[in-house]
């Protein structure tokens, strides 16, 4: 089967600094990582061309040096990926994204699935994998925990309802989005990365779409502005319990019921 | 001999702590009669919680005064008894002295008291950009504990153990004096270093009030390898040629894949690689990402020269996490894979880990015990569990006896000792006294009766 991920660079600390004046991250100085969670897509991906055969591409939108990620996916296993890049690209949001995405899909080929992460750690919006499956005309299932088998024509999968699971079968091809933590993904190889070559990673701009229209693309594309974006407030409280063992968790679970944690 | 602790004890220790930090009888929890480990068991008379310094001098010349004897404890997570109240009396646990008091960023030093936890150090220096080196695997001890051990951690490979790091002690003597031994300098010559009398003295010498600490810049970068190798021979024997490269990782830890696998069951969480049998784990770090990349890069390419599988890369926080979070969970995990377990923590010369873990495989085999490890590849302390499993209990001593016999044996053969972090505490006295002989044990006792003549604090442990 022909796997398709979709993986995003993001800034490597969860400590980044917001720009009072323009609400926009503070990139510059700061180490870039792939999305934890499209990990776990990838580990997916590879777990069931092992079991399954086939190959397993990345793709990815960013900037020139998102070409990175690419070759950190191909030393985990992947044969190869695609960096969607152009200046055109830039500032766009959920819509313009998934579209941009889809195009780019388009031009690489057919895939029998194509596997999305839960969210970025930057963005947070768990929307792109989803409208990317709308553009594309694709069956489409978010919060993914497993699947369970392929054959020629389906995928069978569990996928979390919050409250409730559910099994079902989806017809090839399709686009899922996987939870977080669902497996562990596998670290990356240095004997693979010493052979890395060029040629695995293609770039694809604008030019080479079949939508060449930039007004679908980037800022212009996108239906949202960002106006600020800042962190919550941090709570710092807190509760110390005292007494014996039998009182400490007694209190506990009065405290945890009150808060409706249980 | 001592005296037991009596009504008015009780009501003048009230008096210095308060009657809700004076416990006596069953108001004692059965935890503190023992340490992480267990095995060495007796419930103290009294259990105190002191808050300064001079609570603890209060309570020190009270139990001077009486006779009564006193055994200091942080979080309980000694392994070797050092912390159980042996013979009975006052158990003064420092949990509720955890300030930390001062950051001097000219002097590069922090300033704790002693209940404060390691992981909170930690924390601390590293929000502040600085890094406190000494790394145990058990982050809930307190550093007061850490000092009394000298204990020594993943990084002394590179960065050295707790003794390294602490400039100056405030401590209350047995008869409760309280004295500054050291201070914020980085050079002393100043007679004999008291300060480092009581680090590692598990205890026994004073009671540790304050520690000035020093902290070192925070590396900007670090990154570890997951090294897998076909067996634990192949692993082990690849650390020796690491250090030939001149390449200093700041920790080079073995473990095998039953351990992982032990680990994986115990945390719910699976690792990232157990294909292969087993691995060493090395981590790097430095001020610039070239630095730490060109280090990285030697190392790697050595490894798999000398054989390695392949060399996997982890890189980022969640990898790292991946990655540590079993590491740190191994001795829980060895100690929830069987009924009982005892420790052995010797360390010896780094060239010698290799031949010294190939002989705890032959004894594992001679004796038919199960005798799973792990621990610092790099500076030559290991962290040997010989476990119970379904041994009888006639079987369970003997076989644990041979096998303590044996390896400290094979440990001095190899110009080891007998604890590299762990300390000596109740359980391994006798290893201690028949590896140093008379003349180093009576300069020990010479030094612990200076102390403490009426031999009050902490009696019975280390000589």
């Amino acid at each position: 089967m022909n796997i398709l991920v979709c993986i995003k660079q993001v800034p490597g600390s969860t400590n980044v600094e917001v720009d009072p004046i323009t609400g926009v991250l503070k990139r510059d100085g700061i180490q870039s990582k792939m999305n934890p969670y499209d990990l776990y897509g990838l580990e997916l991906g590879l777990s069931l061309i092992e079991k399954y055969g086939g190959k397993l591409e990345v793709i990815t939108m960013g900037p020139p040096q998102a070409k990175e990620i690419v070759n950190e996916a191909i030393c985990m296993g992947a044969s190869g990926g695609t960096v969607l890049t152009d200046r055109r690209f830039a500032g766009a949001d959920v819509l313009a994204t998934a579209y941009t995405i889809s195009q780019g899909i388009r031009k690489m080929g057919e895939f029998d699935l194509i596997i999305c992460g839960k969210q970025t750690t930057d963005g947070d919006t768990a929307q792109v994998g989803s409208e990317v499956a709308e553009y594309l005309n694709l069956p489409n299932v978010s919060n993914v925990l497993s699947v369970e088998d392929v054959d020629e024509s389906k995928i069978t999968l569990s996928a979390s309802m919050d409250e409730k699971l559910v099994e079902m079968s989806v017809k090839l091809p399709c686009l899922i989005s996987v939870d977080g933590d669902i497996n562990s993904p596998r670290l990356p190889s240095y004997k693979i990365k010493q052979t890395l070559t060029d040629d695995m990673i293609k770039f694809v701009s604008l030019d080479d779409f079949d939508d060449q229209n930039p007004q679908n693309y980037g800022l212009s594309g996108s239906a949202t502005q960002v106006e600020r974006i800042f962190p919550p407030d941090k709570n710092k409280e807190k509760i110390t319990i005292g007494g014996d063992t039998a009182q400490q968790a007694e209190s506990l679970f009065e405290l945890i019921s009150k808060l409706k944690l249980i | 001999m001592y005296n037991k602790i009596n009504a008015s004890d009780i009501q003048a220790l009230k008096k210095i702590v308060g009657s809700d930090c004076c416990l006596c009888g069953s108001e004692i929890n059965i935890d503190y009669s023992h340490d992480e480990l267990g095995g060495i068991e007796k419930m103290p008379e009294a259990l105190v919680r002191v808050h300064s310094t001079e609570e603890i001098s209060a309570v020190m010349k009270h139990a001077w005064e009486r006779n009564i004897p006193v055994t200091v404890r942080g979080s309980g997570t000694g392994l070797v008894g050092a912390a159980v109240p042996v013979c009975g009396g006052i158990l003064l646990e420092t949990t509720k002295m955890n300030k930390i008091l001062e950051l001097d960023r000219d002097n590069f030093t922090v300033t704790v008291q002693p209940g404060v936890l390691l992981m909170e150090l930690a924390a601390f220096a590293e929000e502040n950009d600085f890094l406190y080196p000494p790394d145990p695997g058990e982050k809930s001890a307190t550093i007061g504990g850490n000092i009394s051990t000298n204990a020594g951690g993943m990084r002394a490979v590179k960065y050295g153990v707790t003794r390294d790091y602490v400039r100056s002690l405030t401590v209350v003597l047995p008869n409760g004096k309280i004295e500054t031994f050291g201070g914020k300098v980085a050079k002393n010559s100043s007679g004999y270093s008291l300060k480092d009398l009581i680090i590692g003295s598990e205890g026994t010498l004073a009671i540790i009030c304050e520690a000035v600490l020093k902290l070192v810049p925070l590396p900007q970068v670090s990154l570890s390898l997951l090294v897998p190798f076909a067996d634990m021979k192949s692993a082990i024997e690849a650390v020796p040629q690491i250090f030939r490269s001149k390449i200093t990782p700041t920790a080079i830890e073995y473990m095998s894949r039953d351990t992982i696998l032990f680990s994986e069951s115990y945390l719910g969480k699976q690792f990232p690689d157990t294909k292969n049998d087993a691995y060493i784990l090395l981590t790097f770090d430095g001020s610039s990402v070239s630095q730490v990349e060109e280090d990285v890069k030697k190392v790697a390419d050595l490894c798999l020269e000398i054989g390695a599988i392949d060399v996997y890369i982890v890189d980022t926080e969640e990898r790292k996490k991946s990655v540590w979070s079993a590491r740190g969970a191994f001795l829980e995990a060895i100690k929830a894979s069987t009924t009982e377990m005892d420790e052995c923590d010797v360390v010896v010369p780094v060239n010698k880990v290799d031949e010294f873990i190939k002989y705890t495989h032959q004894l594992a085999d001679r004796l038919g015990v199960r005798i799973p490890s792990f621990g610092h590849a790099g500076d030559g302390n290991l962290h040997v569990y010989i476990c119970r499993d379904s041994l009888c209990d006639e079987e369970w001593e003997t076989k644990l006896k041979q096998c303590f016999d044996l390896m400290y044996e094979k440990a001095e053969e190899l110009g080891g000792l007998v604890s590299g972090e762990h300390g000596i505490g109740f359980a391994k006295k006798s290893y201690l006294r028949k590896q140093y002989g008379d003349t180093p044990m009576e300069l020990m006792k010479g030094i612990k009766s200076v102390f403490d003549s009426k031999n009050i604090l902490n009696p019975e442990k280390i000589c």
